[in-house]
């Protein structure tokens, strides 16, 4: 491991990162995914650290996570929900961050229905950390990375698996325009090299990708599956397929569903990526998303390793200090 | 227009060119009972008159905002009819047209007596632009006469558009009946949903709802259209957009009776402020690309846009806690819109004061024409409101100074050049070398 010192105080967009950062945590997620394998998975890395998981909106899945990685790390956990009435209201952040902060707080984890909200915090604060876990339609780094480490993997791993984006073909296929994972992945897949196409029906597109660093924009899903390397599929939730950007979820699975027959179209190698939770049916066909190409990478265990290296690099533990201890 | 309420002490302003709609002259002038007496280079200072002095500085017409949000009744944590004048004084205004939509909304005849009531000590005259529906719903016509017969001269629902077509086609119809011009806040409820900054690049990216450009233009286009076929006057609010300037610009060369304004943080600032997700930088209609800055400037230029209005709107320190999609918009404008004007654009001052003094009275219906008393010629007999600028000082922005009891600027640590140094309402020189007198 090399250039600790020079990664971020926050975790707030991919771009924080940039490609070296990025290799960095999937570098050492190696290391903490084999420490996954061990009958005790726990290091001592950030023994009294104390994080706190910061969740405006519900998602169980992601919140466990972090804190799995966090406990794994020897480090404290402090978890505080917040209802969604007072969210709405929007009086609570900044009180509870500054409570949260007085406390004495390393790491603050936040997932927020509202774009931007931790970098707010990441102003009002003074010491402790930010790690966006997931801000309205903005980004969700952790999940981003998630992927990448999950597509290193398939491709072989190591520095090998990361030469390989450059040369890879990402189809992202769903609803661009309100993922936060969307924007997380294409700064992500775009800073290793890779070729990335959006494929959406133009409602479901952002308004504008100037400036984006993508390769293409497709709303023929058939045409872009055949070259593709990873398709990764996002979810398409119920309110939006219901009239007012698609006509139904029935017509939206018809164009870009990822259906057995399309599946076909697919190389054999080609990975197929979803964050999760799936709708089966939907953007994916049930025995599509059974193959043994589909990763739902939400689910896997990589994802406390993705979360355990950020958690590492970001608490700013010694390198050597860190290794010897994994 | 009424006489002052206090008398005051003659008073001579020294050594400054006067400027008003028939040019520029060196001139001293004398005030004295709320009125102008004498105009002329080198007049004897009167026996125990105020001196404020003039030198290197410009004489203009008080200046008029044709839309402040004073938020009393209702938010006086956020600004009072006291505080929000004396920001206006402070920043050369001698009127401000005080917007509907407090709590109660000024719909009733109650609603308004109450605010000329607040006013009675102000610093500054304050007009009323009454809402054109009830309670601003868009439902039903506010009783629009008997608002009229107060005094008010402008209706808008602003903060909202009026959806309606057809209910805007009735309101400017009956609005032609009482001499009253109707301000519109272009904004289709349909197309702007819930966005919270300009639709484009910097919202995609940021993940922020977007406002499309669309939402504005749609709307000016549609009044265009009621203002042909009913023949009364419309006013648009806030423009912001290239295409809002050029469907402005063919109804003028149609002969169409529409006039303009811009907001100064509309020629000043762009959508990229918004990417640290500061809500200080949210405002509606929301800030737009460099492109619609050029526009707006062109507008002002070319004569397109007649006025530049502040669309102050004060908030409380709360509301730059909550997330940028929550946090309401506005922006503080009284105590820097001349400053940014005389920063920004690129036009003689004298058409700057146009854009800030003698056009927005006209439009307001304030001025000599109308029966009022501001924005007119500085001669013998006139009511004295007038502005005193030094157009090449620089100052420095700090919130904390500013004496609007909110601190929503925009522009803090902004070095802008132009500077009120004194200004005096109906005689009284509420301000001094910079410093409100009360
Ligand atoms: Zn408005």
């Amino acid at each position: 491991m090399k250039s600790v010192d020079q990664f971020p105080h926050h975790l707030l967009s991919i771009d924080d990162l940039g490609s070296d950062g990025i290799a960095e945590v999937l570098r050492v997620t190696d290391s903490f995914v084999e420490v996954g394998h061990r009958a005790n998975p726990k290091v001592p890395a950030l023994r009294g650290r104390t994080v706190a998981t910061l969740f405006f909106e519900d998602s169980t899945r992601t919140r466990v996570s972090f804190e799995t990685a966090a406990k794994r790390l020897s480090a404290d956990v402090l978890s505080f929900a917040v209802g969604s009435s007072s969210v709405r209201k929007g009086e609570s952040l900044r009180d509870t961050v500054e409570t949260i902060e007085a406390m004495g707080i390393d790491a603050i984890i936040i997932r927020h229905p509202s774009s931007g909200t931790p970098t707010q915090v990441a102003g009002w604060i003074t010491n402790s950390s930010v790690i966006n876990a997931g801000d309205g339609w903005h980004e969700h780094p952790t999940q981003a990375l998630l992927d990448l480490y999950t597509v290193r993997q398939a491709l072989g791993g190591g520095d090998e698996g990361m030469d390989r984006f450059k040369s890879l073909q990402v189809v992202i296929v769903g609803d661009i325009r309100h993922s936060r994972v969307a924007r997380s992945q294409v700064a992500a897949y775009a800073a290793l090299g890779a070729a990335v196409t959006l494929v959406a029906p133009p409602t479901l597109l952002p308004p504008s990708i100037d400036g984006w660093p993508i390769a293409a924009v497709s709303h023929d899903i058939d045409k872009e599956l055949p070259s593709a390397d990873v398709v990764s599929l996002l979810r398409l939730q119920s309110e939006r397929g219901s009239g007012e950007f698609v006509p139904s979820l029935r017509e939206y699975t018809t164009r870009f569903g990822l259906t057995g027959r399309r599946a076909a179209m697919l190389k054999p190698e080609t990975l197929i990526l979803h964050p999760g939770p799936m709708v089966r049916g939907v953007e994916i066909a049930s025995e599509v998303a059974d193959l043994p190409a589909a990763h739902i990478t939400g689910q896997v265990s990589n994802g406390v390793a993705v979360r355990m290296a950020v958690l590492f690099l970001i608490l700013g533990q010694s390198p050597a200090e860190g290794s010897s201890d994994v | 227009m009424s006489e002052p309420n206090r008398s005051h002490s003659t008073l001579i302003i020294t050594g400054g060119i006067v400027i008003d709609a028939t040019g520029e002259r060196r001139a001293d002038v004398v005030v004295a009972s709320g009125r102008i007496q004498e105009v002329g280079e080198g007049l004897v200072v009167p026996t125990g008159a105020t001196v404020l002095e003039a030198g290197g500085c410009v004489v203009s017409p008080g200046l008029v905002d044709l839309h402040a949000h004073l938020r009393e009744p209702g938010q006086e944590e956020a600004e009072t009819i006291e505080t929000g004048t004396r920001a206006a004084s402070l920043g050369g205004y001698t009127a401000v047209v005080a917007m509907p939509n407090t709590n109660p909304p000024l719909d009733s005849a109650d609603a308004v007596r109450n605010v000329f009531e607040l006013a009675r000590t102000a610093t500054a005259q304050v007009a009323v632009a009454g809402a054109i529906t009830v309670g601003r719903a868009g439902l039903r016509l506010a009783p629009m006469a008997e608002l009229a017969a107060l005094g008010v001269r402008l209706f808008t629902d602003d903060g909202a558009g009026v959806q309606s077509a057809g209910l805007m086609r009735r309101a400017l119809e009956y609005a032609r009946g009482l001499g009253a011009t109707l301000a519109q806040h272009c904004e289709d409820g349909s197309l702007a949903c819930d966005g919270a900054m300009h639709e484009g690049a910097w919202s995609s990216r940021l993940g922020i709802p977007g406002m499309p450009a669309l939402a504005e233009e749609v709307m000016v286009a549609r009044d265009i259209a009621l203002a042909r076929v009913t023949g009364s006057r419309i006013h648009f609010l806030h423009l912001s957009t290239a295409p809002s300037i050029e469907l402005v610009r063919q109804a003028k060369a149609a002969g169409l009776p529409v006039t303009a304004e811009v907001a100064p943080h509309h020629f000043s600032l762009t959508d990229a402020c918004v990417a640290g997700y500061d809500p200080v930088f949210k405002v509606n209609p929301p800030l737009r690309p460099q492109c619609d800055v050029d526009a707006v400037k062109a507008g002002l230029a070319d004569g397109t846009v007649d006025a530049i209005a502040t669309d102050h709107a004060p908030h409380a320190p709360e509301f730059r806690d909550l997330p940028f999609d929550l946090a309401p918009p506005g922006v503080l404008g009284l105590q820097t819109a001349l400053s940014l004007a005389i920063t920004e654009i690129d036009l003689p001052l004298t058409r700057i004061l146009a854009l800030l003094s003698w056009q927005p009275a006209a439009i307001a219906g304030l001025d000599p024409s109308n029966g009022g008393g501001q924005g007119g010629l500085i001669t013998p007999g006139a009511e004295s409101n007038l502005c005193v600028i030094d157009p090449t000082a620089t100052w420095t922005v700090d919130p904390m100074t500013l004496a609007s009891r909110s601190r929503n600027t925009p522009y803090a640590g902004r070095t802008l050049t132009g500077r009120v140094r004194h200004t005096v309402f109906r005689g009284e020189p509420v301000v001094i070398d910079g410093e409100a007198q009360r």
